[in-house]
């Protein structure tokens, strides 16, 4: 596919999956080369391990990002991804695992400084646990917060709301009251892909879609 | 009754315990709402632990319950120093999934307000950080050029600072053709006028040399180990530029120098921003000079939404006017990272799409997160009013550290 949009430019991904993954070896479970990004899934336990070797011998210095994804339909519903770049390859390369809420992920600040606030933040928003982390703190949310707000169960409008109440001269937290339901269109064509039932469904023949 | 000498309660060997504390939240040095527990000796600085979050409004989340469309304003009011700068990554990303080619014109006027956008930024930082550290004048002065930056995003947006004024395929309405030739003529005269007389009180400033040079020295080891980038990792001396190594749009075709630092200090940071200013003046003006006539958003009528006068006379305008603002588009599965050099950095957005018009994840990498956690190993054995210099010399603003 002819390349149109004008995104950033970085070296050709051109053999860059065959050369990673006989250095990977055992530890890559799967790759792909899609929208122009390549993407590593790792082997969960030995996430460390890879991207100490992408980091020494294929020259990926800098782990720029880290995000967390929640897929609840899956067995281990959390991918966590690590976006590093080559400063000197002038490269970027996508590194995941998977992991559920109970199966801890090592940590790699041991490899890099900065992990240890991303970590922070994708256990606060998804409760993903990393193994060997020193100081595993909530990062964005509020003291003493419960839940994991970014899971994709958690609600938009979330549970307590906060104000400052003039009688107790505090701040004072609450269940959500809203003035009216929470509202929410998917404007998904019925042609295409709803799945509600429609008015006038229930007239079909058979059972009702 | 005799004299009796008073005996003062600290003589002796006794040991002064460290003591902590708190920077911020409200404090004019913080440059938002950041609380920083700080363990001091005396006046030296042991360790400080950044608590950040107090202004997370959940933007991620928010983004994935809004079509692709409607995400957009969300990233002005992330950096609000420099909303253009922040939604150029997202359309970007958009783009890059969606393999849609964006017009010339467009690609020249987006280059062109990025870098309005860098300058105005710049003016924000360059002078609260001389203000932090005891300055007045030269901020009232840079003011000023930010003053001018505003209202020419006034005239090309309808909106001072959240202008949500790039979109996927283009730019939402072309420019008027005075603007472009006010923009020309501000470039020549007033921009260097006001900024190189703002810089003369400074650079060589004596009170100011000795509040920031030498202070929090970076190896590149270290700036590459923190995830440094923008005007940070340059002034270790890497000339590391997305601009210039990952062009996007036209910045392949534009003449620029990237300034590096020899001394990793908060001088040689300072001194990055202010050349990067008269770099993306140069910018902007083979910008002017060579931008094309032509469209200003792409003609995929499935991305970008038709004229309005098309829209009276085509029946299938309208009804792509109608499903492009009411479902958005689809864009296609799968994830890209797409980075930008922000005026304070790489910013970069992850965007995972399910197929469907609204986002799956989209997770925002803010410049401000990987600096700022680098505090407490910059400010270790530095003077507590170092600290306002180092933070100054960081560039963070809040809406995009905590989203």
């Amino acid at each position: 596919m002819a390349i149109l949009h004008s995104a950033p430019k970085f070296a050709s991904n051109e053999g860059v999956i065959e050369t990673l993954g006989t250095a990977l070896g055992a530890m890559l479970v799967s790759a792909k080369e899609q929208h122009g990004e390549v993407v590593l899934t790792v082997a969960r336990g030995e996430i460390e391990n890879a991207l100490r070797l992408l980091r020494d011998e294929h020259e990926y210095q800098q782990l720029m990002e880290m995000a967390g994804v929640d897929y609840p339909s899956r067995p281990e519903r959390f991918e966590v991804v690590y976006m590093l770049l080559s400063v000197t390859k002038n490269h970027r390369l996508l590194v995941k695992c998977t992991a559920a809420e109970h199966t801890p992920v090592p940590t790699v600040t041991t490899l890099w400084h900065n992990a240890g606030w991303l970590e922070r933040e994708v256990f606060d928003m998804y409760g993903v646990i990393f193994a060997g982390h020193k100081d595993l703190r909530r990062i964005l949310t509020d003291y003493g917060f419960e839940g994991h707000p970014f899971r994709k169960d958690f609600p938009l409008t979330g549970y307590v709301e906060l104000r400052y109440s003039q009688e107790d001269k505090r701040v004072v937290y609450e269940p959500v009251k809203l003035a009216q339901d929470f509202r929410t269109f998917d404007y998904m064509s019925p042609w295409e892909g709803s799945d509600y039932i429609l008015p006038g469904d229930e007239k079909a023949e058979g059972d009702a879609k | 009754m005799s004299m009796q000498l008073e005996q003062s309660p600290t003589t002796g060997d006794e040991v002064i315990t460290n003591y902590t504390i708190n920077f911020g939240p409200q404090h004019p040095a913080a440059h938002g709402v950041l609380r920083m527990v700080m363990e001091l000796d005396g006046e030296i600085i042991e360790r400080i632990d950044p608590h950040v979050g107090l202004l997370h409004r959940g933007t991620e989340k928010l983004i994935e319950n809004k079509t692709y469309l409607q995400a957009l304003p969300y990233f002005d009011r992330l950096d609000y120093c420099s909303p253009l700068g922040m939604e150029y990554s997202y359309v970007l990303a958009i783009e890059k999934m969606l393999n849609v080619e964006v017009p010339l014109r467009a690609q020249y006027l987006r280059v062109l307000f990025a870098e309005l956008t860098r300058i105005s930024n710049h003016m924000m930082n360059i002078g609260s950080h001389i203000m932090d550290v005891g300055a007045m004048t030269p901020n009232l002065w840079l003011f000023e050029i930010r003053e001018d930056c505003l209202n020419f995003f006034e005239r090309a947006s309808g909106a001072r600072m959240h202008s949500a004024w790039f979109r996927p395929g283009g730019v939402h309405q072309d420019v008027p053709l005075k603007l472009l030739a006010d923009i020309g003529e501000w470039l020549d005269t007033r921009l260097p006028e006001l900024f190189e007389d703002a810089m003369s009180l400074v650079v060589d400033n004596r009170i100011f040399k000795q509040r920031n040079v030498d202070i929090a020295q970076v190896s590149r080891e270290d700036a590459l180990a923190w995830g440094f980038s923008g005007p940070m990792i340059r002034a270790t001396g890497i000339p590391w530029d997305i601009r210039k190594s990952q062009p996007y749009d036209v910045y392949d075709r534009m003449e620029f120098d990237v300034p590096v630092a020899t001394e990793s200090d908060c001088y040689g940071r300072f001194m990055v921003r202010v050349e990067e200013v008269r770099q993306s003046a140069k910018i902007m003006k083979q910008c002017l000079a060579q931008m094309p006539e032509g469209p200003i958003m792409t003609t995929d009528r499935k991305v970008g939404p038709p004229k309005r006068g098309e829209m009276k006379s085509s029946m299938e305008s309208l009804i792509h006017h109608f499903k492009l603002y009411t479902e958005g588009f689809h864009v296609p599965e799968g994830e890209v990272y797409v980075a930008t050099e922000s005026p304070k950095g790489e910013f970069g957005v992850y965007l995972v799409s399910d197929g469907s018009n609204k986002p799956y994840r989209c997770k925002i990498r803010p410049t401000a997160f990987s600096h700022l956690q680098a505090m407490d190993f910059m400010c270790k054995g530095h003077m507590l009013p170092d600290a306002t210099a180092i933070l100054g010399a960081l560039d963070i603003v809040f809406g995009e550290c905590d989203r």
